[in-house]
């Protein structure tokens, strides 16, 4: 039997557009820091080479730039459309982040523009190199800014309740809640790391190709070293916030571990699957490291599942995105290293086909990790739209029609989806980076 | 001045500047479009192209900062247009996402693909038109409130005559403007031939815009009488933008000064449109929301108007460096520096 429930199907259309988004908006912050390093290395070692891929980068970039600006726009208006109740009282308490947020937008969007259109329009390539400081500070003071909206939803504070009115706001506190430190630096880092595995993983594809020019080993070096440096960054910072759950959060900790009992010396238990009585089958138990990631210590007491209401704790299969998330990004994170020794141990080769083939593959990975490591943090809020304080089910709108709105919606991202990649695709085949080296007389 | 009359002021200006930012893509859209039927493509579009390609994005911008804004300002509008408007907003949304995306692949990537050029083109008179139902909603009549259920009345919307006057403004409008703003980037561009096809557009757009404004103050009247007396108050101000519109005209009929003529354009919709908003105060949705009863708390309202101001310590400056580089080098404009 088919039943209209709008918070069912506002909850799937606002998954679908962020799950759409986060693909874009990921490149969209971590991308920018790329080309600025490889542009900042082209003019301080005067190599071409490097200005050319922050160059063809770019090219690249301004395409996912415009299905992240229009599918951002979407959620952004589908907040007020889909969860008016939600944002009224999101619009008294986090007003001024998502003002903020459009700022840095606007300086974004402005230098951006610039930047594209003026690669030879000034004498010194300095002052071109400086245009796209703003664009990177823009793109990632919107993330900060977005995110700590987020963090307030999972810890709201900066307010009272009376009688079910908020009252005496303060719009900083609300800001900086306690969720915001881990979030913030989790999904900076996390998206720059994304992004220097996915232009790795482009530059690996044309070397597999045997397309041997020292351009593409350079974008791949390049690519690389970065890839290292924020993975071991977001390494840290997730283990931060597993601390930070275990304080703040302890129902999403104990869900995502499938830790029913509180106790000290908490085991943590990876993969597996829960059978119908919550049972742990063909886990495997790593003694105390669940109270180490809470607290440092073996002797931190984790709270389990059996001391919170059951109604309000997050469905278990989050334990699996949790898992998911974390394979991978130690997975690249020993991917990275692994290319890194290779460039400093003589005798081993950087390029070696089947290296090669697992950074192809690390770049999507690395995107699925985002969009896995996103569910569980949302989900894992579940049934909760501001945690302690209003459940999702009282946010949703009470239309009619948003499974109208649903299916238009989905048929938008696959069109959009399979057009970026078509004329992406189109963009590089067309005119692949030998030939515009040429061109340029390299 | 309250918090309230400062908040809408704010929100209102950056409406305005969308829709003149707006207007002039939408309606260039719509002339690429229609110049490659008539086979003059490749006179105007390339022009049209220089202009748009830095720009598009910060158009943009404005749109959001106008919703994110009004949600700060007035949050209990998130619960009345939200509720109400999910259908046509979210029409709205796909079709911008349509028009955003489409214009950067055939621009940055499969330049000449027609599909495109063709989405590119009919959205820039179907966006407007379904923005525009917005300012018709909030004339009242379109929304009802009951038992705390919010109920948005189609039926009414589509056979109301005022609502399909707003339509028809919006859509003449914007071609109206955008052909003023390309009449005066060709004649900066020295480009002969584009001219004469822009300013044939603009002065061929200029007869009908001041007939669809006429239509709206009818059925203004018609629709909500207490908002036409306060218009009538302060018809001074319609009065104005309509002297406005005849230099504009006038310049551009006589070929001189397309900068000017252009500035007369802006000037003779901010008269009508700050006009028309003032005149709809205090009302944010007649009847049932005003600017005062559901305003945010002060300590927002304080932070947010900091905000703004330190925001357009950075914004203004970095406007400024846009418009000087893309609009008034003139070396850029004839397309000497790409």
């Amino acid at each position: 039997m088919y039943l209209y429930d709008p918070v069912i199907f506002s909850r799937i259309l606002t998954s679908f557009t962020l799950i759409f988004h986060i693909i874009f908006a990921t490149i969209g912050v971590g991308v920018p820091i790329m080309i600025a390093l490889a542009e900042w290395i082209g003019i301080k070692r005067n190599d071409p080479h490097y200005l050319l891929l922050a160059r063809r980068w770019a090219r690249g970039f301004v395409i996912t730039v415009a299905v992240g600006v229009v599918t951002g726009t979407c959620i952004g208006l589908q907040l007020s459309l889909l969860w008016p109740q939600f944002m009224k009282v999101a619009g008294q308490a986090i007003a001024l982040p998502l003002f903020m947020e459009t700022f840095a937008f606007f300086v974004e969007a402005i230098f951006l523009g610039i930047y594209l259109y003026t690669w030879d329009r000034f004498k010194n390539r300095m002052v071109h190199f400086l245009l796209l400081i703003p664009v990177a500070i823009g793109a990632s003071a919107s993330a900060f800014f977005i995110t700590t909206v987020n963090a307030f939803m999972n810890a709201p504070q900066g307010f009272d309740i009376v009688d079910g009115q908020l009252i005496n706001i303060q719009p900083i506190v609300a800001m900086f809640n306690p969720a915001m430190p881990t979030k913030v630096s989790h999904v900076l880092l996390s998206s720059y790391m994304t992004s220097a595995f996915i232009l790795a993983a482009i530059a690996a594809v044309s070397l597999l190709k045997k397309r041997k020019h020292v351009y593409h080993k350079k974008a791949l070096k390049l690519t690389m070293i970065a890839a290292l440096v924020f993975s071991v960054g977001t390494a840290v910072v997730g283990d931060f916030s597993g601390k930070y759950l275990a304080e703040y959060q302890p129902e999403k900790l104990a869900a995502a571990e499938w830790h029913f009992e509180t106790t000290d010396k908490a085991p943590l238990i990876f993969g597996g699957i829960l059978t119908e009585d919550n049972e742990v089958k063909y886990g495997l138990e790593i003694p105390y490291a669940l109270s180490i990631l809470s607290g440092n210590s073996i002797n931190t007491v984790v709270k389990g599942l059996d001391d919170f209401d059951p109604e309000l704790v997050p469905p278990l299969w989050i334990h699996y995105l949790f898992d998911l998330m974390v394979l991978i990004g130690m997975t690249l994170t020993t991917l990275a290293l692994i290319y890194v020794l290779c460039l400093v141990i003589k005798k081993w080769n950087p390029h070696h086909p089947l290296l090669l083939r697992c950074i192809v593959i690390a770049g999507p990975l690395a995107m699925i990790a985002i969009e896995v490591g996103w569910i569980f943090a949302e989900v894992g809020r579940q049934p909760w739209i501001l945690n302690g304080i209003m459940k999702t089910a009282e946010g949703a709108t009470t239309s009619k029609n948003v499974d109208t709105m649903l299916y238009l919606f989905s048929a938008l991202y696959l069109v959009l989806g399979i057009t970026c990649v078509r004329v992406l695709r189109k963009v590089f085949r067309n005119y692949p980076a030998e030939e515009e080296i040429k061109q340029n007389g390299m | 001045m309250s918090y309230e009359i400062i908040g809408i002021t704010v929100l209102w200006i950056f409406l305005y500047g969308y829709m003149i930012v707006a207007s002039i893509d939408f309606g260039a859209g719509f002339f690429s479009f229609y110049s490659e039927l008539k086979g003059e493509k490749h006179q105007i579009h390339p022009l049209i192209e220089r202009y748009l390609s830095p720009v598009w994005e910060v158009t943009n911008v404005f749109f959001v900062f106008f919703f994110v804004g009004i949600i700060g300002f007035f949050p209990d509008t998130a619960y009345y247009y939200g509720t109400g408007l999910l259908v046509p907003g979210s029409i709205a949304l796909i079709l911008l996402a349509i028009r955003g995306s489409y214009y950067a692949f055939s621009t940055y990537g499969s330049k000449n693909n027609k599909f495109y050029l063709f989405l590119y083109g009919a959205t820039g008179l179907l966006i407007p038109a379904s923005l525009s139902t917005v300012l018709t909603i909030s004339e009242g009549g379109f929304i009802v409130e009951n038992d705390g259920q919010i109920q948005f009345l189609y039926k009414e919307l589509f056979t109301s005559p005022y609502s399909w006057s707003v339509v028809l403004l919006a859509i003449v409008s914007v071609l109206y403007i955008s052909a003023m703003f390309l009449t005066f980037y060709a004649q900066k561009a020295n480009d002969n031939p584009a001219y004469m096809i822009v300013r044939r557009y603009a002065l061929g757009w200029s007869l009908p815009t001041i007939i669809a404004s006429l239509f709206v103050f009818f059925a203004i009247n018609q629709h909500n009488p207490e908002h036409f007396e306060n218009m009538v108050d302060i018809s001074w101000v319609f009065v104005l933008s309509f002297l406005c519109f005849i230099i504009a005209v006038y310049f551009t009929w006589t070929k001189q000064r397309g900068g000017l003529a252009f500035i007369f354009v802006m000037l003779q919709f901010a008269f009508a449109f700050f006009g028309y908003g003032a005149s709809h105060l205090p009302y944010l949705l007649y009847p049932y929301l005003t600017i005062y009863d559901h305003f945010t708390n002060d300590t927002m309202a304080i932070t947010l108007i900091i905000v703004f101001i330190l925001g357009l310590f950075i914004l203004i400056p970095s406007l400024y460096l846009l418009v000087r580089l893309f609009l008034f080098d003139t070396e850029y404009v004839k397309g000497k520096k790409e």
